[in-house]
């Protein structure tokens, strides 16, 4: 039977997504040149409340794009499972910007490499940097996080889930297994 | 989800989920073709051969480009300057093909079935870009994505298609699938170019412009195949286009939203006036950039993936 186990309520990702806006704000000396693309599906909306979070605190709109890595991923050849292409929506050139990467939980981090891949098809940004809202661990590339909400050690077989109102309904990460 | 085939033989063989997959695919690669660097990595180290024994620009340059902006490797043959003047069969031609170990063999060819024989004779995954006067499943997938991004929807449109029916992959593939999708579709053209029994497939048929064209959302106009028509089947092309041209008169008719098809290439001023070709109403350009798109679709759903 799957065992289910809260490990982040509303509040504290409220709190994470607000930590990590100020953290953003503070490495990069303010808002300039910054964009904030998300990882379709589970970074996109994470992505858009940083995006909402530091417009209101700079007063000042940052360019928000979205970005489906499915074309760019290393077993798309060899997997059985095929996942539906998504639509990347990237209206801006990248070229010297700041671009913070965002999806909800970083693993193996061979996502975060499609999508640096993927995003190097847009332009030559000034850096990328990224953020999560869960690092769990198990990587198996040399890709690390910048800006982290909570690590989360976790064995290699459960499953960590983001869970935002946008999509079920509430905030909440849960770790699931068996 | 996957299509469960090897082949696109056909709009027959396509369920309705698979049509809404292919579509759906096909909207987000619409993306891909707009960007600065307009390739992705997808299908690197796969091998795809366009095979055409018919002419054609925009389906073989429609293929070749939707492979190449996926990273696969594109080797185009047409039938003049291969082995076939030699006398080599189709399926000897097939055979060596098959030697080298492509991963997909598109193939446009004058006899119906051509296709099919083809994909029972090889491993390789086989688009059909053309048999005959029989299908071409990609011309109507990318009329079909052009109908839904255009409108929002396929079902419950009135959908004309006016010409010469009976010579028309274009149309028997449209037929299928539109009536598949949950549109209303009426034929239109002279009595010699609508096969008998047509209704048996779902469509209305007409034999006037002006009845058919009443109340359409959408005018898909043929084109007339001079080069198919050695019985001379009218008068004169100043006939045809008295009667079954679409122009700036006729199309009034239709709803005042109608939008205009056309699968090309135009005889302009024999089966559509060039104002109405290149007027705001004129989808004919957008359905050449969604070919690509849709293309892509296909060659990643047949390619990608164990």
């Amino acid at each position: 039977m799957k065992t289910k186990k809260v490990v982040m309520n509303a509040e504290e990702i409220d709190r994470s997504v607000t930590r990590i806006a100020s953290e953003i704000l503070e490495a990069n000396m303010g808002a300039e040149d910054l964009v904030i693309i998300g990882i379709r599906a589970g970074g996109m909306f994470l992505a858009k409340r940083l995006r909402d979070r530091i417009s209101r605190t700079e007063g000042t709109e940052i360019p928000f794009g979205i970005l489906d890595i499915t074309l760019y991923r290393d077993d798309i050849l060899t997997s059985n499972r095929k996942p539906a292409l998504g639509k990347t929506d990237i209206s801006f050139s990248l070229d010297l910007k700041k671009v913070i990467l965002v999806d909800d939980v970083i693993f193996t981090g061979r996502t975060i490499r499609a999508a640096m891949d993927a995003l190097i098809d847009f332009g030559r940004p000034k850096l990328i940097q990224l953020a999560v809202l869960i690092d769990r661990g198990h990587r198996e590339l040399p890709i690390r996080a910048d800006f982290v909400g909570r690590n989360l050690p976790s064995s290699f077989w459960e499953e960590v889930n983001v869970c935002l109102t946008e999509t079920t309904g509430n905030d909440e990460v849960v770790i699931e297994e068996g | 989800m996957k299509l469960s085939s090897k082949d696109v033989l056909g709009i027959k063989d396509l369920s309705v989920d698979e049509i809404n997959l292919i579509l759906d695919t096909a909207e987000s690669f619409l993306e891909v073709s707009t960007r600065k660097i307009k390739k992705v990595p997808t299908l690197r180290g796969k091998t795809i051969i366009n095979f055409f024994f018919e002419a054609s620009t925009r389906t073989r340059t429609s293929f070749e480009i939707a492979g190449k902006r996926l990273s696969a490797d594109m080797v185009n043959i047409s039938a003049a300057t291969s082995s076939v003047v030699k006398g080599e069969t189709l399926t000897d031609t097939a055979r060596t093909l098959e030697a080298m170990n492509p991963d997909i063999i598109v193939i446009r060819h004058s006899a119906a079935g051509a296709p099919h024989m083809l994909a029972r004779l090889v491993k390789q995954s086989i688009i059909n870009a053309g048999d005959g006067a029989h299908e071409h499943p990609t011309q109507a997938l990318l009329d079909m994505l052009t109908i839904k991004t255009e409108k929002g929807r396929i079902a419950g449109l009135k959908v004309v298609i006016a010409g010469d029916i009976a010579h028309s992959r274009v149309a028997r593939s449209n037929i299928l699938g539109l009536i598949e999708m949950g549109a209303q579709v009426t034929v239109c053209g002279p009595a010699m170019m609508i096969p008998r029994d047509i209704d048996k497939m779902g469509v209305s048929v007409s034999y006037r412009m002006n009845d058919a064209i009443k109340d359409a959302d959408i005018i898909m106009m043929l084109r007339i195949q001079l080069e198919r028509q050695a019985d001379n089947p009218f008068p004169s092309d100043r006939e045809y286009s008295n009667y079954f041209s679409l122009n700036s008169r006729n199309i009034k008719m239709a709803k005042p939203d109608v939008l205009v098809m056309h699968p090309g290439p135009i005889n302009r001023g024999i089966e559509i006036a060039p104002d109405i070709a290149d007027g705001v109403k004129s989808l004919i350009l957008k359905q050449v950039t969604n070919g690509v798109a849709v293309r892509m679709a296909l060659l990643y759903l047949l390619a990608g993936g164990a």
